[in-house]
């Protein structure tokens, strides 16, 4: 790194990978994606699935409400102070891309009230197709789209779905009631992104929100290596 | 001195976190005080004189070299609303972020190490002014700008108004500003050799109010 922590106190820059204190810091996944996908539905499942094994935190970026937020602390996914809500000023992918500042608080300051932390999830407001994360916010991002929103939507491309680490196909058991072709928008997807993962996915479904938490766990294992 | 650094630092795009704080015109608008581009020159005329002036003051001592905490002391003093005092500190430590990657040095980190939570954003605005090599009267500007640029962009949105009355808003504004300045920087001045009762303690009463209102609404769009 670039700056010697010893001499110059906190880390001016959050993308630095190492605590004040020279220990690697927790590793920070996006969550980006249009309204109603399922983020939240999503940071709610994998808390659930990973807060056994792991210490983690959520940052939510509302777009005029606490309403994320509020709605994962009465689900208690995790407890209230793991939890911190930014405030976005009526555009979330400024908070998320060209301004981080509010975002990198609030993470270095979940670090520092409830850490050491592992993983914290920052969970975008739902956006536009070209929503995405500053690699000074967040070392992975993940999008989240769903096949009522069209089954056409990994066609179209844009960032989010071209260049996300990975691509989340949500609510597939709407499919049928819908009109989606599931086939087809997996097709779509992996023409659009080459080698990245796609993960087709049913919150309602038996394996849930499994298949993600496993290439969250991946994601992780690499980081701490 | 470079006189480009100055551009740099008052660029809307600066990423200081000001895009999710509305200076007040989020409360203004939903009481019906700004429904169009005279109500929002009225609102940037009021607050450039009051909040605007106390903020491109401790801008300017900043710049010069006063002491950062007494500094900070002197802008909580001036600051009735806690809502207000929060959203500032706020604003300074991630300006402060914003300042020590574009311009590092040892001055600025050393703010950091002292305001772990953040300074005052003006006080911080007129160190960063300082470590970019710029002096008072440009701290004072940025302050001044940005005390009318805030709401102006954030009416914008909260309003659809149209952008370019908008812009023309802060172009009418732009001479008294000029003056404001000066009187900021003077006051600096004189602080600088008096004492900070010196630096000007204008106060917007429903700025202040409005902002503890705001700060309890369930639904915003604006942090302040």
């Amino acid at each position: 790194m670039h700056l010697d922590h010893s001499h110059h106190g906190p880390a001016a820059v959050s993308a630095d990978a190492h605590r004040p204190d020279g220990t690697r810091r927790a590793l920070r996944i996006g969550l980006g994606g249009p309204v109603g996908s399922g983020k939240t539905a999503t940071v709610a499942a994998l808390c659930r699935q990973l807060r056994d094994e792991l210490s983690l935190a959520v940052v939510t970026n509302d777009i005029y409400t606490r309403e994320d937020a509020e709605f994962l602390l009465r689900e208690a996914v995790l407890p209230p102070e793991r939890i911190t809500a930014v405030e976005t000023g009526a555009c979330p992918h400024t908070a998320i891309r060209d301004d981080i500042s509010a975002n990198l608080e609030a993470v270095e300051d979940l670090e520092e009230t409830v850490g050491p932390l592992d993983l914290i999830l920052v969970e975008s407001g739902g956006d536009n197709l070209t929503a995405t994360f500053s690699k000074g916010l967040v070392d992975a991002q993940i999008f989240v789209i769903d096949v009522a929103g069209g089954d056409d939507i990994p066609r179209k491309g844009g960032p989010g779905v071209t260049t996300a680490d990975l691509l989340i196909v949500n609510k597939t058991d709407l499919a049928p009631y819908v009109g989606s072709d599931l086939a087809r928008m997996a097709a779509d997807a992996k023409a659009q992104r080459a080698e990245l993962p796609v993960i087709l996915q049913s919150l309602r479904g038996d394996s849930g929100v499994t298949e993600v938490a496993a290439w969250v766990r991946e994601r992780l294992t690499a980081w701490t290596s | 001195m470079t006189h480009a650094a100055l551009l740099v630092l008052a660029d809307g795009r600066f990423p200081a976190g000001g895009h999710a704080h509305s200076g007040g015109a989020e409360a203004a608008v939903k009481a019906g005080r700004i429904s169009c581009a005279a109500d929002l020159e009225d609102f940037c005329r009021g607050r450039l004189h009051t909040a605007g002036l106390v903020a491109g003051a401790l801008a300017a001592a900043a710049a010069l070299g006063l002491d950062p905490r007494e500094l900070d002391a002197a802008a909580d003093a001036r600051t009735p609303s806690p809502a207000l005092r929060l959203a500032a500190r706020r604003l300074g430590r991630q300006l402060l972020r914003a300042a020590r990657a574009s311009w590092p040095c040892p001055e600025l980190d050393g703010i950091a190490r002292s305001f772990p939570k953040g300074a005052h954003q003006p006080v911080v605005l007129g160190l960063a002014a300082r470590a970019a090599g710029l002096g008072p009267a440009e701290a004072a500007y940025c302050a001044l700008y940005e005390s009318v640029s805030g709401p102006a962009t954030a009416t914008v949105r909260l309003l659809s108004l149209d952008p370019f009355d908008a812009t023309g808003v802060l172009a009418r504004l732009a001479p008294e500003l000029d003056a404001v300045a000066r009187t900021a920087v003077d006051a600096a001045g004189r602080a600088a050799a008096e004492g900070l009762q010196a630096l000007p303690a204008a106060s917007g009463p429903l700025l202040e109010i409005m902002a503890e209102a705001h700060a309890s609404w369930p639904a915003r769009l604006f942090a302040s």
